[in-house]
């Protein structure tokens, strides 16, 4: 095979279910977690929080923390590197408080100690002294003329003269003409909907342990979805080389896009630089709730024209999404994702990115997009009930498709919307009989997903097995699926290859592992290494012979002459070749280092059967059917899990998860039972369709899927909950109450 | 923190009557170990109740139980002649968490922790449960719905700990059923709970106690829900006063949890279908 081939069948290891090489480790308590690092005289740390939404922070007094005997040192911002602007200096502010505090468990101070409990005491002895200042946490409220400004002179050039301070960014997309695109509708619905922020909840909340010398050197280990982005975060808070500090990311017990930020690693290398000694610092969970990345909070305006045979006639939609006390609410990817799924003439879609105090929303999952799809489908929804048309046909009318001006401007290349609104429309779900009570709904969905830099080698060893490095913390089981590749591609068994994550002074930079690139983006560069070692491999037979290298082929592991005019010559296999390779040239080692630009964008299509109980206002999911496009599903269990872990945590969003600030601003549910995630018992068996349409930008078609699967989830729900309701529920999340408010306005109403 | 344990109740009372600063019980630890954990208690004395003799034991009382203070949830539900009698007490105190703290929880602990939302208090207060206390004042016996008197506080004076619980005898005809209102199926706290315990003659109701959780600041037994059915066969016209004179008793707050419109509302819903409940038990016990 020449090296830069798509394949796209015969495969052999790809697209098995291979058991994850995590699995034991993680079963058995073997796994070595963020909490679970260690080092010698280790300390252990613990962080002030504000108790205020907003508070001048006029004195902190140390001294009675120090004098508790155990205490080794305490940091506040002064600790930290001065003179940092833009995006380095809302970090630090969110790390740790400078004037102000701006949201109800910002940190303030922190404290190491040698051991968890004085720790905690000594920070119950650090003395603050705040002035309180007026708050607000509401997103329309927040854009009001009389809301407190969080932070004069945030906003960026983009907002429109006359807004309030908060409002920060603005952003505004489409093409054609709305106006005469609602003229030539024969229905036009118009409609306002609110969502509130929820949090990742993973189930491990961060930890780090910190090691930094009087001489700027340093090693970090934490939980993480990226340590080369908090290598160069902490080494700009901390006023570091960035190659000073190693950092090795542990096993992660979830992350959902919550952590891409720092919060807890900074402070823990500030602490470990004042005692000289290494400071461990976990998070409990009311601190993750408080003060790590939540999502934005939405408030968002649709507009939708339709004709009576379906045909969409112009969209248009205003999202104003509050994103905590910091620019950079996700606002611009909710107006592009709003009407992507739809092939629209006239569409226009408006964003505002405005502050709040709260905290600094992070990414969760297709930021931004499941509230827009939310709105705009619960309209549409609308408007197939008010004209008598099926859900299903009025989506394939106006899909988009390959050739298709995208919403938000690109022309799409190969895409697969019409195949995962055609697979759910013949699943034996769409057709199924609901019983009294019930309700179904569907809703599209798309994310665009993303290439970003990255780096990978694979190491031949000397009995032809392999090591492959990644620099993408495994979130989801890529593992397996780059072992699958390499495998695949090496043509010897999944089993002998061993996948690490490596640290920082391994690899070159490695993004993030968010935008569902790691499949698509390391798997690439997986493949792209492994064919640069078999490339290698190729020569070293050529030499071998004496023959040509291009007469060499790959094949099944072995080196093979191309054809009966390069020579006759018995297979080499790999492990002949990798045992000889000290002789032969040295070390065979593949490498790729790009960044990948072909992430092909993906689409989904879910079909939910919601009860609604209409004396208490109770909702119970019965049935749930995800049909996504995944490209090329390398291990189908995972990518099945994907799909169904978004449904779950979508299921969560639209009915019971919520941040509930008090009018103090304080937030009033900081622990998981008052955070109401979903448990087992509230899930039906969420059912998966594998729809695959190639990428044409990744040798074997694949697309992300870690993130398309959250955005139809509220959407889909909220349409089966309204149509079991009987009335239309505007509002995330629909809790019973709210579930029952409507009800009875409606039955007031009329 | 001091932690003691006594071996009998006599040695807890005079350890408590003594104890400086914040004191806690510590039976099942499911309230006041999350509590300590949690900042929210930091108790300076924990006087652990489990070594003392017979706390855990579940024994017939003329035709009633004793059901000692160390006694788990687990244990209530794995008491076949228990859960037979009293189905509607066992299944509130078996929802209590999850099967971790089912193995820890004790029904004591649920009404001594004050929580307005305890799941096992309503249950207790229809079944005309009572408590037997002692201190330094001797012993005295308590109606369940008069431990609480706060969310948090109870009247149990300094020094005094509840030393058993007696369940009445179930007699003829009887049935009781606990139902509460979570927004989820698992591991949540109460938005509204009702109890109710009846008696039949015949088809007739002829006793019946009403009791609701999480609507006021303590548990609530509501004599005008009660007597929206006795003497009726539970028909329709019944449930709607009942479920009126339950709403009507409420005295909810809002809060992270539901609206006082919700939880009004909701706790006639749950009247209703408790009283349903209740009704085809005692018939079934006919
Ligand atoms: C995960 C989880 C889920 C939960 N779910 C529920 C739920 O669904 N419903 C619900 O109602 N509760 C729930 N709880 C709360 C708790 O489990 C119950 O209130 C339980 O019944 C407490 O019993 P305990 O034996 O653990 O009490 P403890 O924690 O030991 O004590 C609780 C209180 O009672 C006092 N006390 C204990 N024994 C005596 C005594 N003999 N005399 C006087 N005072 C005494 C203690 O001083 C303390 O104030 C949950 C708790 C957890 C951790």
């Amino acid at each position: 095979m020449a090296f830069d081939e798509t394949k796209t069948e015969d495969f052999k290891v790809v697209g098995q279910r291979v058991k994850r090489p995590d699995g034991v480790d993680k079963v058995t308590g073997k796994a070595k977690f963020g909490a679970d690092a260690v080092a010698p005289g280790m300390l252990f740390a613990a962080v002030v929080r504000s108790p205020h939404a907003h508070a001048g922070i006029v004195k902190i007094d140390t001294s009675k923390a120090e004098a508790l005997g155990g205490v080794k040192g305490v940091v506040t911002r002064a600790d930290f590197a001065t003179g940092l602007t833009g995006g380095d200096l809302d970090v630090l502010e969110n790390v740790m408080a400078g004037e102000k505090a701006l949201y109800d468990g910002h940190a303030v101070a922190a404290v190491a100690a040698t051991s968890q409990l004085i720790a905690r005491d000594a920070a119950k002895l650090i003395e603050v002294e705040y002035e309180v200042l007026p708050h607000v946490t509401d997103v329309d409220m927040a854009m009001a003329s009389d809301a407190p400004v969080i932070r004069e002179g945030a906003a960026d050039q983009s907002v429109p003269e006359g807004m309030h301070a908060n409002v920060v960014r603005y952003h505004e997309s489409g093409h054609g003409d709305i106006e005469a695109g609602f003229a030539e509708a024969d229905l036009v619905v118009e409609d306002s909907f609110k969502t509130e922020a929820t949090h990742q909840g993973y189930i491990e909340p961060h930890a780090c342990l910190a090691q930094l010398g009087g001489d700027n050197k340093g090693e970090l280990w934490c939980c993480t979805q990226g340590h080369w982005n908090v290598q160069k975060l902490c080494a700009a808070m901390l006023g570091l080389e960035t190659s000073q500090l190693r950092v090795t990311a542990s096993e992660i017990g979830g992350g959902f896009g919550g952590k891409t930020a720092v919060f807890i690693e900074p402070v823990a290398l500030a602490l470990s630089r004042k005692t000289n000694r290494p400071v461990k610092l976990v998070m409990s969970r009311s601190e993750v709730f408080r003060a790590t990345g939540p999502t934005a909070s939405t408030s968002m305006d649709i507009k939708i024209g339709m004709k009576k045979d379906g045909t969409i006639t112009a969209g248009q939609g205003t999202f104003r999404l509050q994103g905590g006390a910091f620019p950079g609410a996700p606002m611009e990817f909710t107006a592009m994702c709003a009407f992507a799924p739809y092939n629209l003439q006239n569409v226009k879609q408006v964003g505002y990115d405005v502050m709040a105090n709260r905290p600094k929303q992070a990414a969760y999952r297709a930021p931004g997009s499941p509230m827009a799809a939310f709105a705009v489908e619960s309209v549409i929804d609308e408007l197939c009930k008010k004209l008598g048309l099926d859900p299903i046909e009025v989506r394939l009318k106006n899909a988009s498709k390959q050739g298709t001006k995208a919403s938000f401007g690109p022309t799409w290349d190969r895409i697969g919307l019409v195949e995962t609104l055609e697979a759910a429309q013949s699943h034996p779900h769409y057709s199924a009989p609901l019983k009294e009570g019930q309700g179904r709904g569907i809703s599209c969905g798309f994310w665009f997903n993303h290439g970003g830099e990255t780096s990978v080698t694979l190491a031949l060893s000397e009995d032809g097995t392999a090591q492959l490095s990644v620099g993408t913390p495994d979130i989801g089981g890529s593992r397996a699926s780059m072992a699958q590749m390499a495998a695949e591609e090496l043509g010897i068994p999944y089993e002998n290859i061993r996948t690490t994550i490596a640290d920082t002074a391994t690899l070159g930079y490695n993004e993030v592992s968010h935008g569902s690139r790691v499949t698509y983006a390391s798997g690439l560069a997986t493949i792209k290494a492994a064919r640069s070692a078999v490339k290698i491999l190729c020569a070293r037979a050529a030499a071998k012979w004496g023959i040509d290298e291009d007469a060499v082929v790959w094949e099944n592991g072995c080196a093979k002459p191309s054809g009966p005019n390069a020579g006759e010559f018995d297979p080499l296999p790999i492990d002949k070749l990798t045992r000889s390779m000290g002789r032969t040239g040295g070390p065979i080692v593949g490498h790729f280092e790009a960044t990948p630009e072909g992430a092909g964008v993906s689409f989904a299509t879910h079909i939910v059967d919601a009860e609604v109980d209409k004396e208490t206002g109770q909702t119970k999911v019965v049935r749930y059917t995800v049909v996504q496009d995944a490209g090329k599903a390398i291990n189908p269990a995972y990518v099945e899990g994907q799909f169904q872990g978004g449904a779950a945590q979508g299921i969560g969003w639209a009915l019971n998860e919520e941040y509930i600030y008090g009018e103090d601003g304080r937030l009033q549910n900081s622990v998981f039972l008052d955070y109401r995630i979903p448990v087992a018992s509230d899930l039906p068996m969420i059912d998966t369709v594998i729809v695959e349409v190639p990428n044409p930008g990744h040798p074997y078609g694949v697309r992300g899927v870690g993130e398309t699967s959250i955005c139809p989830p509220l959407a889909a729900i909220a349409n089966a909950v309204s149509n079991a309701a009987g009335v239309r529920l505007k509002e995330l999340p629909m809790s019973p109450p709210r579930i029952l408010a409507a009800l009875e306005n409606q039955a007031k109403n009329g | 923190m001091q932690y003691h344990t006594p071996s009998s109740f006599d040695d807890a009372v005079a350890l408590a009557k003594d104890a400086q600063g914040v004191t806690r019980f510590l039976a099942g630890g499911t309230d006041v170990l999350v509590q300590l954990r949690a900042d929210i208690v930091t108790p300076d004395v924990l006087i652990d109740i489990k070594k003392i003799d017979g706390v855990s034991d579940i024994a017939r009382e003329g035709d009633g139980w004793r059901i000692g203070v160390a006694v788990t949830g687990a244990e209530m539900s794995e008491h076949d002649t228990l859960a037979k009698e009293w189905p509607g007490l066992v299944e509130a105190m078996d929802l209590i968490g999850s099967t971790q703290v089912q193995g820890r929880a004790t029904l004591t602990g649920n009404l001594c922790n004050g929580s307005p939302a305890a799941d096992s208090v309503p249950a207790m207060v229809a079944a005309g449960v009572t408590v037997s206390v002692t201190g330094p004042n001797g012993e005295r016996k308590v109606a369940a719905e008069d431990i609480p008197v706060s969310p948090g506080k109870t009247s149990l004076e300094a020094g005094e700990l509840v030393t058993a619980v007696h369940v009445p005898a179930r007699g003829k005809s009887g049935g009781d059923a606990y139902l509460r209102f979570i927004p989820r199926t698992e591991m949540d706290i109460a938005v509204v709970g009702c109890g109710i315990n009846l008696r039949l003659d015949g088809k007739k109701i002829v006793e019946a106690r009403v009791s609701l959780g999480a609507v006021a600041p303590t548990v609530l037994l509501v004599e005008d829900a009660a007597n929206a059915i006795i003497g009726t066969e539970l028909d329709d016209a019944a449930l709607d006063a009942l479920a009126a004179a339950a709403s009507a008793a409420c005295n909810p707050i809002n809060d992270k949890r539901g609206t006082i419109e919700f939880r009004t509302h909701v706790a006639g819903v749950l009247a209703k279908r408790a009283a349903k409940i209740a009704y085809e038990r005692a018939e079934a016990a006919s």
